[in-house]
């Protein structure tokens, strides 16, 4: 199912479209001869164990040229939450629309434009990092991705900036997007001793079968905390592909939410390397799926270096004829002593036709440690459901505001209100067909 | 405490003998013409040999697994002796008939098996390089309808039982090792108990490696009708070696509708020096079937030897309300490696099952816990609680949890609760502030921190255990 791609990309490649610098041409090219030996991934693959993509190796998605002009402002109200003055980009099926955005992102000592620009005009801001903090060795969709693609974000948060407002980058999928593929390629670099937070959103206003394959590199220098969102409510036919990279400096704190309702079927990696001394990594997440979605969440935190800590909550609700799939690994090296680490996977199971596959992992090289990890599933209890019963609460009531109670957890870890409040709202949502309070 | 240490550390492993046994053994090598000389070697049935010719064939067609956490050299598998026994070979009626030499080196190994018989009320089938040489309690165990025999004694006086169900848990087909192992296999224990009938000794066998270069290939078949009772204990010790044997077993369980089997191993392979070189490769396939409803299999394991152990003691639960256990403690050192675990398949409405897996690494051991909790859809009411505990001690080690909690069914209720973390210091501190040894501190520690799973073993199990450990782990801390 490999070969459309290979043939894309020769077409690509002889068009000579781009007048790309060489090191990006030498990167695309080693992308796609990764993907060409790799294969997509196969049931066989351990880290695919649970997962077959073969509905997005069978399914020949073509490139998205983008469409632009044709989202109207107001059409993305539902996808915006917090305050006005928040800066907004936008992307529309992979490409940047800057009528949509926030202009003028120079401001506050943080840059942000999209990639196409910034590859254009200004390429010392890409070239140290872009490709070389994310992988593509034995990663099928990254090496995709990385020879295709095509637009995504750049953001530098200059030294010792602390950001109140957050940033919010919404790539957005329309009718336009349908039998298309777009590879998103972001980039964050936290300058040392900032303080910023980034949510990235992702989409869709209509109901259209595509696919997104996305990588984001983060890099978090010394002292920088970055707080990284992701949104995932894409189409409920979409696929969705996303690997998120972060590489930590010493005392940097990377902050990453997951909150996953969309697709047909997604597979979201966030990796983070703990590559500093006295850095630390909180990686939580919330994941609700329901009729035949399939929803894959895959985390590894490496502790490259001694006295580094990482947390880790991910919760998920299925119902439906739901399949959810958590995989947590924590990797300890031997050097990497005084680790302490906490790694927690919940899940609910609201109806007998759901399945969870759950998978967390320690592997751990170093003595002096503290490493635990707890995995549970189950459904709702039978003795707080009684409870409430018999206070004269309806069993539907009861059932909402308990899977509510039980995702409210994880939410609350959201520093930035208005993102808590919104995800909420979209919890809410989701398990009780409204927004309003129960 | 360092020369005490020293002195523990560069200790010799104790059971390291080779008893000069004139051992009749087939050349090295293995084709179908080695699984016919061993059939033939045991004067067994056509349908056994069938049946080891189909696994053989399987076996050709099977790539051997990589998929664990462990490494080792590639075996080479036509530079195996796959059938060795000791020439003395007449069926013995009673324990004085037993050579004279082998009856000293179980007493060297404190097996001895008269004081066994006088005073630990134990049944003792001895199993030495691949033939079963010495059966004790057999009348008064066939007094209550149940045999305990060797296996090749099973196929000649009740092929009925073995036909039945030989390979109905480990399929030939299963994996590489059990299909190696059911095309070579030599010997091993046989336990049948009629229904309703509660064993009344704990069933005992030690397995032993002796003749160089001998692959051991056990094959246990262990079958409690409906009603019944057995706990059936299996202790392993093996002679030092230089060359890396290869062990692959094969133990079945089959539980009947309300039945128990209890199946304990103390496990002490020679596990290599100091250097890594040597040692065992345990690659042991167990596994248990809780057949009908109420039936109850608990495995309980401490592994100390073995320069690998892979081995995944499982339980398949079928019938309703049946349960399944799985205690553990699995200790590495030196340069041993350990990937071990249980799989629970949970079938049948309103099943249970409980792991409690204890690891300790040491030295610049690894050990892994493997485990599987698998929850099809219409085992409704299932219950699981797994907890696996790593210790370390020292920083060249490493301790791994590999879970996979697979539930397709809601109305399950799972847990899974893991930690790995050093020996603690402070308690170290507190035990010798108050005069005890560091060494005694840490056995103590140790032993505490597996106490959920010694409790499971039988008495005397209990005690070699906590002695094995201690052995295993001195001179670790320091």
């Amino acid at each position: 199912m490999t070969a459309p791609y290979i043939a894309d990309f020769t077409t690509l490649s002889n068009n000579g479209v781009r007048a790309e610098p060489e090191w990006l041409r030498d990167t695309r090219r080693t992308g796609i001869e990764r993907f060409a030996a790799l294969g997509f991934p196969t049931p066989r693959n351990e880290d695919w164990h649970f997962t077959s993509v073969a509905p997005i190796a069978e399914a020949s998605f073509s490139q998205l040229r983008g469409a632009s002009g044709q989202v109207a402002k107001g059409a993305l109200a539902p996808f915006q939450f917090g305050e006005s003055d928040w800066p907004l980009m936008v992307f529309v099926n992979g490409k940047f629309d800057a009528s949509l955005s926030t202009p003028e992102l120079v401001a506050k000592g943080i840059r942000a434009l999209d990639l196409s620009t910034a590859l254009r005009d200004e390429p010392t801001l890409v070239e140290p990092w872009l490709g070389k903090l994310s992988t593509s060795e034995d990663r099928s969709f990254s090496a995709l991705n990385a020879a295709f693609m095509s637009d995504g974000v750049v953001v530098h948060i200059a030294p010792y900036i602390e950001s109140a407002v957050p940033l919010h980058v919404i790539f957005v999928s329309d009718a336009n997007a349908a039998k298309g593929v777009a590879h998103v390629r972001n980039l964050i670099v936290a300058g040392h001793h900032s303080k910023a937070t980034v949510i990235e959103s992702y989409v869709s206003l209509g109901d259209s079968g595509y696919f997104t394959n996305a990588v984001t590199e983060v890099q978090v220098e010394q002292g920088a905390t970055l707080t990284h969102y992701k949104i995932q409510r894409e189409s409920q036919r979409a696929f969705h592909v996303h690997t998120i990279d972060a590489q930590q400096a010493r005392d940097s704190h990377y902050v990453s939410f997951s909150f996953a309702t969309g697709a047909a079927l997604s597979r979201t990696n966030i990796y983070t390397n703990l590559n500093g001394e006295g850095s630390g990594a909180t990686l939580n997440g919330l994941y609700m799926a329901d009729d035949e979605q399939h929803v894959d969440h895959q985390t590894n935190i490496v502790h490259s270096q001694p006295n580094c800590f990482s947390r880790e909550i991910y919760k998920g609700i299925l119902s439906g004829a739901a399949h959810g799939v958590f995989n947590g690994k924590v990797y300890v090296y031997p050097i990497a002593q005084k680790t302490d680490g906490k790694q927690t996977n919940n899940n609910l199971l609201l109806s007998d036709r759901a399945r969870i596959d759950t998978k967390p992992q320690l592997e751990i090289y170093a003595d002096d440690v503290r490493c635990t990890h707890g995995a549970t599933v189950g459904r709702l209890d039978e003795m707080a459901l009684f409870y409430m019963k018999s206070r004269g609460v309806s069993t539907d009531a009861a059932t909402k505001l308990l899977t509510y109670a039980f995702a409210a957890d994880v939410l609350e870890t959201i520093e930035v209100p208005a993102v808590r409040t919104e995800l909420e709202r979209a919890t809410l949502e989701r398990f009780t067909g409204s927004s309003v309070a129960l | 405490m360092g020369g005490t240490i020293e002195t523990l550390v560069n200790r010799e492993y104790q059971y390291g003998f080779v008893t000069d046994i004139e051992a009749e053994t087939i050349p090295r090598g293995l084709d179908e013409n080695t699984v016919r000389l061993i059939s033939a070697k045991k004067g067994e049935p056509k349908w056994l040999l069938d049946w080891r010719l189909k696994a053989f064939a399987r076996w050709n067609t099977m790539q051997e697994p990589h998929w664990s956490n462990v490494k080792y050299p590639a075996i080479d598998y036509q530079d195996v002796i796959y059938y060795s026994a000791p020439k003395p070979q007449k069926a013995l009626g009673s324990l004085d008939e037993v050579d004279p030499k082998l009856r000293e080196m179980y007493g060297k190994l404190g097996i001895s098996l008269s004081e066994q018989k006088r005073m630990n009320n134990v049944a003792v089938d001895v199993v030495m390089d691949s033939v079963s040489v010495g059966t004790s309690f057999k009348a008064e165990l066939s007094k209550l309808g149940i045999i305990f025999c060797s296996f090749g004694e099973a196929v000649r006086e009740h092929p009925e039982l073995v036909q039945k169900y030989l390979g109905s848990v480990v399929p030939h087909s299963d994996n590489f090792f059990a299909a190696l192992n059911s095309a070579v296999f030599s010997d091993g224990s046989f336990v049948y108990v009629p229904k309703g009938v509660r064993c009344p000794m704990e069933l005992s066998t030690y397995f032993r490696i002796n003749a160089e270069g001998t692959g051991q290939f056990e094959r246990t078949l262990i079958i409690a009708d409906e009603g019944a009772y057995v706990s059936y204990l299996e202790g392993c010790t093996a002679p030092k070696r230089d060359t890396n044997q290869l062990h692959a077993a094969v133990v079945e369980l089959i539980a009947l509708k309300d039945a128990t089997i209890k199946y304990s191993t103390v496990q002490n392979w020679y596990a290599g020096d100091e250097k890594g070189e040597g040692g065992i490769y345990n690659f042991v396939t167990k596994r248990g079937k809780c057949a009908g409803e109420n039936a109850k299999i608990s495995w309980t394991q401490v592994e100390t030897g073995s320069a690998i152990t892979w081995k995944y003691p499982s339980v398949i639960l079928q019938g309703d309300n049946s349960v399944g256990e799985f205690y553990s403690v699995a200790v590495v050192n030196n340069h041993q490696q350990a990937d071990t675990g249980t799989k629970m398949i949970h079938i049948g409405r309103n099943t249970r099952s409980t792991i409690v897996s204890k690891g300790i690494s040491a030295g610049q051991g690894n050990n892994s816990y493997r485990g599987q909790v698998k929850v099809l859809p219409k085992a409704a009411h299932a219950r699981n609680y797994t907890q696996c505990d790593s210790m370390l001690i020292g920083n060249r080690c490493g301790a791994h949890t590999f879970p996979y909690i697979e539930v397709q069914n809601n109305s399950a209720t799972l847990e899974h609760e893991a930690s790995t973390s050093k020996i603690g210091e402070d308690q170290i501190f507190y035990l010798t502030q108050r005069g005890i040894s560091k060494e005694n501190a840490v056995s103590m520690i140790v032993a505490g921190f597996c106490k959920d799973v010694f409790k499971e073993l039988p008495m005397e199990f209990a005690l070699e255990a906590q002695q094995l450990l201690g052995i295993t782990l001195e001179g670790s801390v320091g």
